[in-house]
This record gives C-alpha cells, structure tokens and sequence, in this order.
C-alpha cells in the first residue's frame, strides 16, 4: 500500500513558537538540481520586528542565568541536535545535494562546534577579564558582559553553510547571554529551521533565538537600522551592499562584524565570543591594611 | 439604542448634579426609583458587543492618518503614577515628561494631564508653573498641562463618606483641576444605587472651589469589579445622573481593566446622553492600554460612536503610564523611517 506522503510546513522561529510570516508570503526552496523540497516562510520587515522584540525580552533572562547555567544549556543543544543527526544529514543531502557522507561529517562538526562554545560558557570571561593594576588602594577590575540582541545575517553559500556555518555564527553570540535574530541561508533554509524545532525541544527560553528565512536583501537593512538591535553579525552579507548595512548601523552605534568569505566562514575562535561583550570596569575600594 | 423616556429637551443651565436624574426618574432619588429605571434598561448584547467592538479594532490606519492618530494619543493622555513608592521627585519627572515627552523631537505635543495621588498635586503643580492649566473645561487642544488627583479612598473606596470627602477636599484645595473618584462597588453590588447616587453628588459638590468653578469629576466605576457588561452600563448611566463629568473604567489596581467592548459600552451610554439632553460627558479608559496599535483601536471606537467630537482632551482621556512609550517609539519610527528602541526614551 503506498502510503500519502506529509509534507513538512516551514515556517518561522520567533519568541519560541513558529509563526507564519504576518505578511503571509512563502517561497519555493529547491534542491540543488532544482527540484521542489519545500515552502518556506518569506519573512517580512515586521516579522523582523518581531523577532526583535521577543530577542530584545529574552534578553534580561538569558544574560541573567548563571555562566554554568547558560554552558548546560547550550550543551543539551548539542545532546538534542545529535539524536537528530539524521534528519539534519538528510536535509543537507537534499538541498544542498551533498555527498551523504560528507553531509554526516557536517553535522557532526556542526554538533562538535555547539560543545566547543558550551564550553566557553563559563571560561571565557576568566580569559577576556582582567584584575588592573592601579595606584591606589582600590581594587579595578574589567569583565565582559553580552551586548544585547545580535542580528545576524547567516552564511548564504557553500558546502554544507546553510548549518555549519549557521551554529558557527549563532554559538559564539549566546555564550556570553546576547539573543539573537538570525537570517538564515535563502536558498537552503531547511537546517535553519529544523535547529529552531532542535531550539524550541532543548532547555534554551523562547525568544533567545530567534530564526527568519526569506530574503537578507529585504530584512538586513530593517535590521540594521533597528535602535533596538545591539549588534550586526554580517558574516553571510558578501552578496549584499554591505557597508550601506554598516553605515546604516553606525547610526545607532552598533558594533558590526564585515562579511567573510572562505570554506568556513566564522570558524571557531574566542574572537567571535569577544566579538559582541562590552567591557565593564568597577573600581572598589580596598582596607588600607 | 437611545433611551427614550418621554421627557423634553433640558435647558442647559439644569447640569448639576441630582438635577439630572430628576427629570428622568419621575420623582425622589431613592433605590425604588433608581432600580426601577436602571434596572429596567435593555440588557446588554454581550456577544454583538464583542463582535462590534472587534471589527472596530480591524480598521487599518496607516501613514500619515497613523502620524495624526499618535500626536492625538498623546494629547489625550492622562500621565498616571500611582504608587505607594511615589516621591516627589518621580512626580517632577513624570511632569518633565508630560511636558516634553520626546526630547529628541520639538514637534512632539504635550500630554493633556498628569494623574496623581491628592498629597502630590502641590508637587505637580509647583513642577508645571507657568504649564498648569485647566484642560477640562474648553474644547481643543492647548499648551497647557492640567492636574489630576485621585480621591475618595482611592482605589478600594473602601472608607466612610467623610472620609471621602475630606479626601476630596484636600486635593480640590490642593489645587487639583481634576477628580478621579472610585464608586462603593459593594453598594453598588448590593442594590444600594441610591447611597451611590448620594456619593457622587456629594463629592461633586465637594469638588467646588471658593472662586466658582470646579473641579472635573471623573467617576471610576471599576467595571473588572462589576462583573457584567450589564452592571457596567447601570453603573455608567448612574454616574452620568449623578452628575459625573467623566466616565472612567478602572482605577489600573485589579486584574481586569479596560478593555475595548467595556469602553465601547460606555460610549454609548455617553452618546445616548448627549442625544437625549444635549450634554457631553467624557469618557477615560484606564489601566491595560499599553500599545499605540490599541490606542489607536480606542479613537476608532470613540469616533464611530460617539463622533469625532469627542476626541479632544476635555471629553476623551487615556489613563496610561507605559502607553506614552510605546506612542513615543512609533512616532520615532514614523518620522526616522527605521526602528526604534527603548534606549531612546526614559524610564519611567
């Protein structure tokens, strides 16, 4: 007996639910051959908006979980992405048309880049902050704190980008309590889509991540010149005007991140974790004895 | 619906108080003639109500009608703080920002009032100076700023008339231009319209000052403590008998405050009012207006029923305290053209 077949609905990962885009558009995402996998949600300026808003909430609870915490959290996503290692190797097969075993080798890079950054969690301030020296009977000390809501625009193109370039970019910005809106890969948005339900299944608090598909041409500039959005992570914007993007971000001071090009962009280092702290240094009086 | 009972047109001298209700009830104030009239009006549609006051939130209001909506939300705020925590201090800054609510935009108007507890409208008034003024009294919008107080054992009412009204007393000689009064929701509950009645007309003679004019009265019926949309238009039209100036949802201190159908429901009252005497009585939603995308549901619903006229600071108020953010955001967006943030307005 054949069996009817149930196509999945794409949709978006916003505030931890998965809405529809308010503008109710969708695009076709077809596999490197060109045949139809999928509708996937065209994300609107207000859906951006949205996910701003739900990142900008979430923003106090995250920051606000202990360094240890925020490291087990992040962990149980690796532990939930790799009982679905099957899934996200079949996605990769079927719309970027990988090599069955180079995609498994993707995902389990992938899986082994959340661990790395779960690690950090509770380590990299030790590395970044730092006891100063000062004349005086005082203590000084410097510690990175997150900056707030990253936008994110994902890597767009290239082997297996659409996921293990997506986690590189968004690991780093969750391990020091930032949320993020991120723009995923246009032409393959599936991996990105499938991590929010990974997301949404693990112990991370609606709103910390949030996951639009559809056109960064649209939705980066909204971004960009959001108020409310703390910093720009323009690592998959080679194809767009992307100084415009920081131009338009210099208005209200963001720090930005330049477009990178290569077989692995936002490779792991604790320069992308650094990337989006703010130094904070308090002075506090010490005994004179 | 319009009530119509028969009596002629009223002079327009006959707006005080229990003057009101005489004509319409055929005799003494008492809880006979009081349940006899109020309890035999209509009862309410409750899911017609519902159902009309969604589709008035559906209206789509863009641009430059969506420019115009947000200066005018502005304009009919009521500037609220009413905590135990209230300082001196937090009222001059909550009058600051009455005043110029967006520092960053000189075009941006003035809020039509600042609402405060009795004790601090001496504060209020000495932070506004040459600003205070009575906005209540005269159609338009003007530069001035007046100064609302609550009173009567504000919010539960839960105090003896004399206490009330030395309440009351304080604040009118405290300089206040305008009273919020809570209505005794257990006697009203009880059946006791009359001890109601006599409230509101002796805090409205309360509300008189030495030199002739008076202060505003708002009554606050507290319709999330009424219960039923049918409570809530007895209560109205009792108010609006009594003498009140102003219908006002809630005192914001309970679970359930105004909400588009109450506010709706007490429109019409205040419309069929002004159909069967020619007077306007105004209305104040309070409590739970957070977003311009509400407030903008709010004028809507004001000027499809009870007309445009009424969307002026003396007969139409917002009491709000996070709304003016939310309207200061969205006409940061309107004007720059991209998103704004919560870095750029104060917190309150």
């Amino acid at each position: 007996m054949t069996r009817l077949a149930v196509p999945k609905t794409y949709k978006l990962y916003i505030g931890g639910k998965f809405p529809r885009s308010e503008s109710g558009r969708t695009y076709e995402v077809a596999s490197k051959d060109g045949a139809f996998l999928a509708n996937a949600a065209l994300a609107s300026r207000k859906d951006a908006r949205d996910a701003v808003v739900a990142a900008r909430a979430a923003v106090k609870g995250w920051a606000g979980t202990t360094a240890y915490n925020r490291g087990q959290v992040l962990y149980r996503i690796a532990e939930v992405l790799e009982g679905r290692r099957a899934q996200f190797a079949d996605e990769l097969v079927r719309t970027e048309g990988l090599p069955a075993v180079t995609a498994e080798a993707a995902v389990d890079l992938a899986i082994d880049r959340w661990v790395w950054y779960a690690g950090w969690a509770d380590k990299y301030a030790q590395v970044l902050g730092n006891g100063n020296p000062v004349a005086g009977p005082y203590f000084n000390i410097s510690v990175p704190e997150p900056t707030g809501v990253v936008a994110i625009v994902a890597p767009q193109a290239g082997p297996a980008h659409s996921l293990v370039g997506l986690i590189s970019a968004v690991a780093p910005a969750l391990v020091s309590g930032n949320t993020v809106v991120v723009v995923a890969s246009q032409a393959a948005p599936l991996s990105a889509i499938s991590l929010g339900e990974v997301l949404a299944t693990s112990d991370v608090p609606g709103g910390v991540v949030n996951v639009l598909t559809g056109s960064p041409a649209e939705i980066a500039p909204w971004l960009a010149s959001h108020a409310d959005v703390n910093a720009l992570d323009l690592v998959g914007a080679g194809a767009l005007d992307w100084v415009q993007l920081q131009m338009d971000a210099a208005e209200t001071l963001k720090r930005v991140l330049i477009p990178e090009d290569g077989a692995d962009p936002a490779a792991p280092s604790l320069d992308r974790i650094a990337a989006f702290t703010e130094t904070k240094t308090v002075w506090h009086t010490k005994g004179l004895l | 619906m319009t009530i119509d009972t028969g009596a002629g047109p009223r002079s327009a001298a006959t707006t005080r108080g229990a003057a009101r209700a005489l004509d319409l009830l055929d005799g003494p104030v008492t809880d006979t003639t009081l349940r006899r009239y109020l309890e035999g009006i209509p009862g309410v549609d409750a899911v017609g109500l519902d159902q009309r006051a969604a589709g008035l939130g559906t209206r789509s209001i863009k641009t430059t009608s969506k420019a115009m909506a947000l200066d005018r939300i502005i304009e009919l705020i009521d500037l609220t703080t009413l905590e135990g925590a209230d300082t001196p201090g937090k009222v001059r800054s909550l009058v600051a920002k009455g005043i110029t609510p967006d520092p960053s935009d000189p075009t941006c108007p003035r809020v039509a009032a600042v609402c405060v507890y009795g004790d601090l409208v001496p504060v209020a008034i000495d932070a506004l100076g040459a600003l205070h003024a009575p906005r209540s009294r005269e159609a338009g919008t003007g530069p001035g700023i007046s100064v609302a107080a609550v009173a009567t054992a504000f919010p539960s009412g839960r105090a003896s008339l004399r206490v009330k009204l030395a309440d009351v007393e304080d604040a009118v000689a405290g300089g206040a231009d305008e009273i919020d009064m809570v209505i005794d929701r257990g006697a009203f509950l009880a059946g006791r319209y009359s001890q109601v009645f006599e409230e509101i007309v002796a805090v409205k003679e309360a509300c008189r000052r030495p030199d002739g004019e008076d202060a505003h009265l708002k009554v606050i019926l507290e319709v999330g403590e009424l219960v039923t949309y049918d409570n809530v238009r007895r209560a109205s039209w009792l108010a609006v008998l009594a003498g009140a100036d102003f219908i006002k949802t809630s005192t914001g201190k309970v679970t359930s405050n105004a909400t588009l159908p109450v506010t709706l429901l007490m429109l019409e009252v205040v419309r069929d009012w002004h159909r069967l005497t020619g007077e306007k009585v105004g209305v104040k939603p309070a409590g739970g207006i957070r977003t311009s995308k509400d407030a903008i549901k709010y004028l809507v619903t004001v000027a499809e029923t009870a007309g445009e006229d009424w969307l002026q600071p003396h007969l139409f108020r917002f009491g709000a305290s996070s709304l003016l953010n939310d309207v200061l955001l969205q006409r940061q967006k309107t004007k720059s053209g991209h998103y704004s943030g919560a870095d750029y307005v104060t917190i309150d």
